[in-house]
């Protein structure tokens, strides 16, 4: 049994139809007048840190809190982090603490991975961004996002879709995520990004690839623009394109360009935007963009993960529960009062 | 207790394995009059339909409560709302099993605050669903009174609920299990016992 989730490829086709699901029903909470659910009560959640987030962190701790778990923010500035205390040490501490779940950002790709099987502590980690690595609960949030918009079936994946990933694919965990999860939900996803951006290995991938935006935008019915990630393309000394502006006018998104996409298709973002850099502002701010709701979905998307991971006495996804995870956990007439 | 089939898909068996699957004690015609009897009942407590939320517990109640809506609306010619109230957050044994897949939770879009609410379930057994659902409803709204509509009361409450309005009385060891199939989920009417 899987208590952690690490990597977006450790979700069956089955856990991902299951959060996908109940963040369906839990985003309806935003709309009452008590955006308050118990199932999380007297657990512990502690959002652990290391490198700068602010939508992440904000989403996991409203998720945490609208499920009635107590929250703890570490982030390195701050506290012993920022005075050279390990990793492990950081941990020891957490467990003494008896947090239930560690939710981790860390500039290092693995962090999360190390935090989860070094046997340090028995919480269950949520990986909420490691280096270039992944970022899980952003991926789910935008096949939520994609789901919602593009499937009415809620049995159904998102079988036959294209999706266009597009930018930085390079920096980008959210691309890595997102190409997995994707894969497993049934889409076709297709990178585009000049060469120096796409990363060493990208043929192993479950995807396409392409050089050449304009080809791959009419048949898109989901385009995601990635950021252009300037602090680590600057510590790696930079060199991926020549100007901004050249970057702009080949990878970047602007009306010119939306006016090749079917009615249908959405734009989004995971965030934070360079505006007029991979997306001009007036897509961004266009009906096609989804990019607000993204963040939206984001809480009921991060609620839904730690209620699976967290609500019973063991994890609902993950690995060989994957089946018996959705159909027979409906409790059903007198079965459920037993 | 063994749930009942809960997928859809299996329609088909379900229909087939009917009779062995134990005693029939109600058949379609026998819930039907009983779910007019109670919707009769409904409205003689409650002076008419004003004023009237009918919510359903997922999956089957909710289905009750849209067939005692319909029958209210036939003899009154007055819409009903009906929803349905999702329990399972609010279930006591949440932390004895693995997380539970979530079920819709529809209010209706009037709220339930100083409306009489009718809880609608197929079977009444211990009671724990039902003190759930007063909590969930809690944190939706104040009712001006609640009260509770089952298909079957098989007796054995640990919690003190009782039911307002009932079906049949099934009076039941605790070796059995009581099924209740309804045609929208599994094809096909009847309440049985083995």
């Amino acid at each position: 049994m899987k208590k952690h989730l690490l990597s977006a490829a450790d979700l069956t086709r089955g856990d991902a139809l299951l959060v996908l699901r109940t963040a369906e029903e839990l985003r309806s909470l935003a709309d009452r007048p008590i955006k308050k659910l118990p199932a999380l009560r007297g657990r512990t959640i502690v959002n652990l840190f290391f490198e700068d987030s602010t939508r992440t962190r904000i989403s996991f701790e409203a998720a945490a809190k609208r499920l009635s778990a107590d929250v703890i923010n570490f982030s390195a500035k701050g506290s012993s982090l920022s005075k050279g205390e390990s990793l492990k040490d950081t941990a020891l501490t957490l467990e003494a603490m008896g947090a239930d779940a560690v939710v981790v950002r860390h500039w290092a790709s693995g962090a999360p991975h190390l935090l989860a099987n070094a046997g340090w502590s028995r919480s269950s980690v949520i990986n909420a961004g490691d280096g270039t690595h992944e970022h899980p609960t952003q991926a789910l949030l935008d096949a939520f996002t994609m789901w919602r918009h593009l499937t009415a079936d809620p049995g159904q994946g998102l079988d036959g879709r294209r999706v266009a990933i597009v930018g930085d694919i390079l920096h980008s965990r959210v691309a890595r995520s997102n190409a997995l999860l994707l894969n497993t939900l049934g889409a076709e996803v297709t990178l585009v990004a000049p060469p120096t951006l796409l990363p060493y290995g990208v043929e192993s991938w479950p995807v396409e690839t392409s050089y050449d935006l304009d080809a791959v935008l009419p048949k898109s019915d989901v385009v995601m623009m990635l950021r252009v990630q300037k602090e680590r393309m600057n510590l790696s000394g930079g060199g991926f394109f020549p100007t901004v502006r050249e970057y702009s006018r080949r990878y970047g998104l602007d009306s010119r360009r939306m006016a090749q996409l079917q009615d249908h298709t959405i734009v989004m973002h995971p965030g934070p935007m360079n505006r007029g850099m991979e997306i001009t502002a007036d897509v961004a701010d266009s009906k096609r963009s989804v990019i607000v709701e993204q963040v939206t979905n984001g809480v009921a998307v991060r609620m839904a993960v730690l209620y699976l991971l967290l609500g019973g006495n063991e994890s609902a996804i993950g690995g060989a529960r994957a089946e018996a995870g959705t159909e027979p956990s409906i409790p059903t007439t007198d079965g459920a009062d037993a | 207790m063994p749930a009942p089939e809960t997928q859809v898909g299996s329609t088909a068996d379900t229909t087939a394995d009917a009779a062995p699957d134990g005693r029939v004690v109600l058949d379609a015609r026998d819930i039907a009059r009983a779910l007019t009897r109670i919707s009769h009942e409904i409205l003689e407590r409650h002076k008419g339909p004003e004023g009237l939320v009918l919510l359903g517990i997922p999956t089957r109640g909710v289905h009750l409560a849209r067939r005692i809506a319909a029958k209210i609306s036939q003899v009154e010619g007055a819409e009903v709302p009906a929803g349905s109230l999702d329990t399972t957050m609010y279930r006591d044994d949440l932390r004895m099993k693995p997380a539970r897949a979530l079920l819709p939770t529809e209010i209706p879009p009037g709220g339930i605050d100083d409306r009489t609410v009718v809880l609608v379930d197929d079977v009444l057994f211990s009671g724990r669903t039902i003190r759930s659902a007063l909590d969930a409803m809690n944190d939706i709204g104040r009712p001006r009174a609640v009260r509770l509509a089952v298909l079957v009361d098989r007796g054995h409450r640990e919690l003190p609920i009782r039911a307002d309005f009932v079906g049949k009385n099934l009076p039941t060891s605790l070796v059995e299990s009581v099924s209740v199939r309804l045609a929208e989920f599994d094809g096909v009417d009847e309440v049985t016992i083995k």
